[in-house]
């Protein structure tokens, strides 16, 4: 059985050593060689598959090119100023050494870092992610920011510049450097995710997931980025991925959470979250993730809606919109005070919502509403707010959903 | 029943995303095994860029081919057919051809008479 090969994970390795050896200021260089070795790699192995070994060829191959490229053009070039490329007698057992696995991995590190500078916006930090660190393509980056392919390329090519022009990739080493940047790094691993998870074209979208958790991972694994808010962050993802396989029916229909079941969550990433979570408490610090994290534990821990710790959940949301207050928070707040103290309470709580400008295109207000009302037994009034939500979801499913719980407020 | 060479030409994914790169390489396998199962592969092999041109009674020895991409062989299947329609119509399958490449067929000719 040959091993799975995905040439994204390893377009986006190869690049971040070959922009370490080339210099960040020759990152066009280095993305070309990686398109030419990715070329060859499918010139070679489309008759009969890729190798056992695919992903040392695809390395030997890049390294090869380096060499070449650096012995060609290093009059005419700067290159890592910090390497010995200069002389022959050095240049290729440096450039070897870089394509070391955990080099490698100290360099999709230092590619991250870089990517998420203050002087780059959000969604230039999100886009360059996926394509320098995901190995996206243009297109693919607009499926999953739900841009278009000219606004993307756009963002990359101004990201680009904006990169290139800092010359050398951001040094991940010494606790003040990294503690500068890596709370722009976390929050954009978090948004990334987020898009994924709760992003509005499709209920789920795994793939920006799995990518967000495996990027969070590489941070965590690492002595001094992962710190108890990484940690808490990683966390946050595995508890929140552990029930995606729960939120929708078989036929691709939404369920809510009382309907899902919850032996088809993923006990080993809840585990994990857990572990994760543990680890979090080491500091004195309480971020957000710690908070959001601890929220999701509390639904993976329960064995039903009922049996749902919502007195705790209330407390939690009330710390975390004292940290970090903002309309979804209070939602989520409010939703949880109704499980909690009862049917009069939420709808008070949610009723102090209705004039926020934030939520007054979100289906889940309405949404929230009608379920309480729907258990007051009032169930007109509950169906005319789920017929609101079902007017301002974000796409079919949820529509689908909101339109059903309103057929069925009306029997 | 004969053989034929599939000369294949162009169809590189230059400016493809990895994931796109990818899935055209599991296009390919899927087509040359489907060739192998249906008992119509002999041999094949990719053929590397360059290489070397031996021309006229000097034997003068330069690099090349330098041909443009979409001209440049990068590699043959040797294939079993019943005639030439048939190898023309499993050459349809060629997933080269989706992205602007070119399949060649040749009939090998029989020593037969």
């Amino acid at each position: 059985m040959i091993p799975e090969l995905d040439f994204r994970r390893e377009s986006a390795r190869i690049l971040a050593a070959l922009t370490r050896i080339l210099g960040l200021q020759n990152l066009a260089l280095a993305e070309d060689v990686v398109q030419d070795v990715l070329c060859r790699a499918l010139e070679v192995w489309k008759y009969e598959g890729p190798p056992r070994d695919a992903s040392a060829w695809l390395i030997t191959a890049a390294r090869n090119r380096a060499i070449d490229l650096i012995r060609r053009e290093r009059t005419r070039r700067q290159f890592a100023p910090d390497l010995e490329l200069r002389s022959e007698y050095a240049l290729a057992p440096t450039v070897s050494a870089m394509f070391k696995d955990n080099e490698i991995e100290d360099d999709l590190l230092r590619m991250m870092f870089s990517v998420c500078a203050p002087n780059l916006s959000e969604p230039a930090q999100l886009a360059l992610v996926l394509k320098l660190l995901c190995g996206f393509g243009t297109d693919e980056i607009a499926g999953a920011l739900l841009s278009t392919q000219a606004a993307v390329e756009k963002l990359l090519a101004r990201g680009k510049e904006t990169l290139a022009r800092g010359g050398a990739l951001y040094e991940v080493s010494g606790r003040a450097q990294i503690e500068k940047r890596l709370e722009s790094v976390q929050h954009a691993l978090y948004l990334l995710f987020s898009e994924g998870y709760h992003g509005s074209s499709e209920p789920v979208r795994e793939e920006l997931c799995a990518e967000a958790m495996r990027l969070c991972a590489l941070l965590a694994q690492h002595p001094v980025c992962g710190t108890p808010r990484t940690l808490a962050l990683s966390s946050l993802m595995c508890f929140l991925a552990a029930r995606v396989s729960g939120r929708a029916a078989e036929d691709g229909s939404l369920l809510l959470l009382e309907q899902q079941d919850r032996s088809h969550w993923d006990r080993s990433l809840i585990q994990r979250g857990f572990d994760l979570l543990d680890g979090s408490a080491s500091g004195d610090e309480l971020s957000e993730y710690h908070l959001e994290a601890a929220i999701a534990s509390k639904h993976c821990a329960a064995a039903s809606v009922s049996e749902t710790d919502w007195p705790g959940i209330v407390e939690l949301y009330d710390l975390l919109h004292q940290l970090r207050p903002s309309p979804v928070v209070a939602l989520n707040r409010a939703i949880a005070t109704g499980e909690a103290r009862g049917v009069e309470a939420g709808l008070e709580a949610l009723g102090a919502l209705s004039g926020e400008p934030k939520l007054s295109a979100s289906p889940f207000l309405p949404a929230a509403r009608a379920r309480l009302l729907l258990r007051a037994g009032r169930s007109q009034e509950a169906a005319g707010a789920f017929a609101e939500a079902a007017r301002k979801a974000r796409n079919p499913a949820e529509a689908a959903l909101f339109a059903a719980l309103e057929e069925r407020s009306r029997d | 029943m004969a053989n034929f060479l599939y000369i294949f030409r162009g169809g590189e994914m230059n400016r493809q995303s990895p994931q796109v790169m990818q899935q055209q390489m599991q296009k390919w396998g899927a087509w040359v095994q489907q060739l192998q199962r249906d008992g119509h592969f002999k041999a094949g092999e990719p053929l590397e860029r360059g290489g070397k041109v031996v021309r006229g009674k000097q034997k003068a020895v330069t690099d090349g081919p330098y041909a443009e991409a979409k001209d440049l062989v990068g590699g043959y299947l040797l294939i079993e057919a019943r005639d030439l329609d048939e190898a023309t119509e499993l050459s349809r399958g060629c997933p080269g051809l989706d992205v602007d490449g070119t399949v060649e067929i040749r009939p090998i000719a029989s020593l037969d008479m």
